[in-house]
């Protein structure tokens, strides 16, 4: 059975049936799906999930679907990392990478709420399904599509990377490239769920996409052995990871899951877009939109959606925001890599780098447990590591070249006793 | 321009059911919010749902001039010529 109770929408309170909708009829703010929690009580336990799969579906009775899930049977449930060599380099006691580089099977935390959202484009019927995406999105959903048989049509920026475009295309999606940035792709996408009956995942579909968001935040309790960290760090680029990991939380709490340790969220954004962190650092409450020019593609969102509540659910909590420089980010992602071996693409970088700014500025105190959220992989763009490194010596298959190698990169080597 | 000049301004689903169905409006006004008041005098009922406050337009609501949101130009005071569009467009979420 499903604990679904409705669509209600954040602003009016108004509630609809569980149906494809975008907005709130009333005044255009977005619908959330609400559950009945007091049903739960007792039933959705610490022992019920556990018996759950190795997936985001363990967490099924917090997530509106209505039968059994159809997509992304194998998706979620990505590694928590204790990271103790990244820890001791940034001077704090407890620190964790919840690790969505390694999402199955498009290696992105939008595995997690695509698995949402092709669920419930079979359950509503639709044989198409398309997406506005920064790339990450478009692969999770191509992959998915593929796998469920379904029509799909991606819009993307004309100039992603190409690791992201090969991403998707080998699942033989229909992709449009459009002239402009995410926000002239994200206008023109509402404009086609407008026209052509199809499931948009993040227009009409949105509500229950955004849901899958959740686990992200789910995971972090269960694998920190059903406790919360007290400070997550997590990017914001349309502004629905961030107040779905604090609805999950809040969730968790409701439920008696976790102890309420007041969890506090910051956002995290590159310096050339970073409408959220602006706002709050003017203390105003309504973002003004910009014009991205970041390497952090995926996060290249200049008019985020739901970022009104971003800003809303950081203050709430108690958190704050930074951002951070094109090459802050690239010195992120090496630091991360050589600390933790895990490869993250900018948007990782991003976090990472900011949360080492929150760290520092004394928002984020080093004696409490700290998260940071990766969402993406470093392999799907490698063009922003390109002239980062020395080019590697080659050599011919000879013991003596080998050795100049140790010699001139003047590199300690103890040798097998004579 | 003339006042008698019409600006297509597109409406959409969401909103149609306050103007009839429509998908475009032809309204006439120099600036963003001339035809936007014009809008709210026809179809109050769109109106309500286009402003938060008098003056003040709903934060879910974007509005569009020749594919550019006017935040980037001179918001509600942004001037139009007889050539432009105005596109209504709600929020959509993404990445």
């Amino acid at each position: 059975m499903s604990y679904v109770k409705c669509l209600k929408s954040k602003e009016s309170g108004a509630e609809y049936p569980i149906e494809p909708r975008t907005v709130c009829d009333i005044g255009f703010s977005p619908v959330e799906v609400a559950y009945d929690y007091a049903a739960m009580q007792g039933k959705v336990t610490r022992a019920s999930i556990e018996a759950g799969p190795l997936s985001l579906w363990r967490y099924k009775d917090l997530l509106p679907i209505e039968g059994e899930p159809k997509a992304g049977l194998h998706s979620g449930w990505t590694p928590l990392i204790k990271a103790d060599r990244l820890a001791a380099e940034l001077g704090v006691k407890e620190l964790y990478i919840k690790d969505d580089s390694a999402n199955y099977p498009s290696f992105s935390y939008k595995d997690r709420v695509v698995s949402i959202a092709i669920t419930k484009a079979i359950e509503f019927g639709f044989d198409t399904v398309g997406c506005a995406s920064t790339g990450n999105l478009a692969h999770s959903v191509a992959a998915h599509c593929a796998a469920a048989g379904l029509k799909t049509f991606v819009m993307v920026p004309h100039d992603l990377e190409e690791g992201k475009m090969v991403g998707m295309t080998v699942f033989g999606p229909q992709v449009v490239r459009i002239q402009g940035n995410y926000d002239d792709v994200n206008r023109l996408c509402s404009q086609i769920a407008d026209k052509y009956n199809w499931a948009i995942v993040n227009v009409n579909l949105h509500p229950f996409y955004t849901e899958g968001a959740k686990t992200y935040g789910f995971e972090i309790a269960e694998q920190m052995g059903w406790k919360l960290p007290q400070h997550t760090v997590v990017p914001v680029a349309g502004g629905t990871i961030l107040p779905k990991i604090y609805k999950g939380y809040k969730e968790f709490i409701e439920l008696g899951l976790v102890d309420d340790n007041n969890p506090t969220i910051h956002g995290a954004q590159a310096q050339g877009c970073n409408p959220i962190v602006t706002a709050i650092e003017e203390g105003e409450e309504i973002f003004r939109p910009q014009k991205p020019k970041t390497i952090a593609k995926s996060i290249a969102i200049g008019n985020p959606a739901d970022g009104y509540y971003v800003i809303k659910d950081i203050l709430k909590s108690g958190g704050w925001a930074a951002s951070a420089t094109d090459p802050e980010i690239i010195d992120a992602i090496k630091l991360l890599a050589r600390t933790e071996g895990i490869f993250t693409e900018p948007a990782g970088g991003t976090t990472l780098a900011c949360a080492i700014k929150l760290i520092n500025s004394g928002r984020i105190p080093k004696d409490e447990s700290i998260c940071i959220c990766i969402t993406g992989n470093g392999l799907k763009t490698l063009e922003v590591m390109q002239n980062q490194f020395t080019t590697a010596p080659v050599i011919n298959a000879k013991i003596k070249e080998f050795d100049e190698v140790i010699v001139k990169g003047n590199i300690t080597a103890s040798t097998v006793s004579a | 321009m003339s006042t008698t000049t019409l600006i297509p301004v597109a409406i959409p689903t969401a909103l149609r059911a306050q103007v009839d169905g429509q998908s475009e409006l032809q309204v006439s006004g120099e600036t963003v919010k001339a035809i936007l008041e014009s809008i709210n005098q026809q179809y109050p009922e769109l109106g309500k749902r286009l402003f938060k406050t008098e003056g003040e337009l709903n934060r879910f609501i974007n509005i569009y001039v020749n594919d550019e949101d006017i935040r980037f130009m001179d918001n509600l005071d942004t001037t139009l010529k007889p050539s432009d569009e105005v596109a209504i467009v709600p929020a959509i979420a993404g990445g």
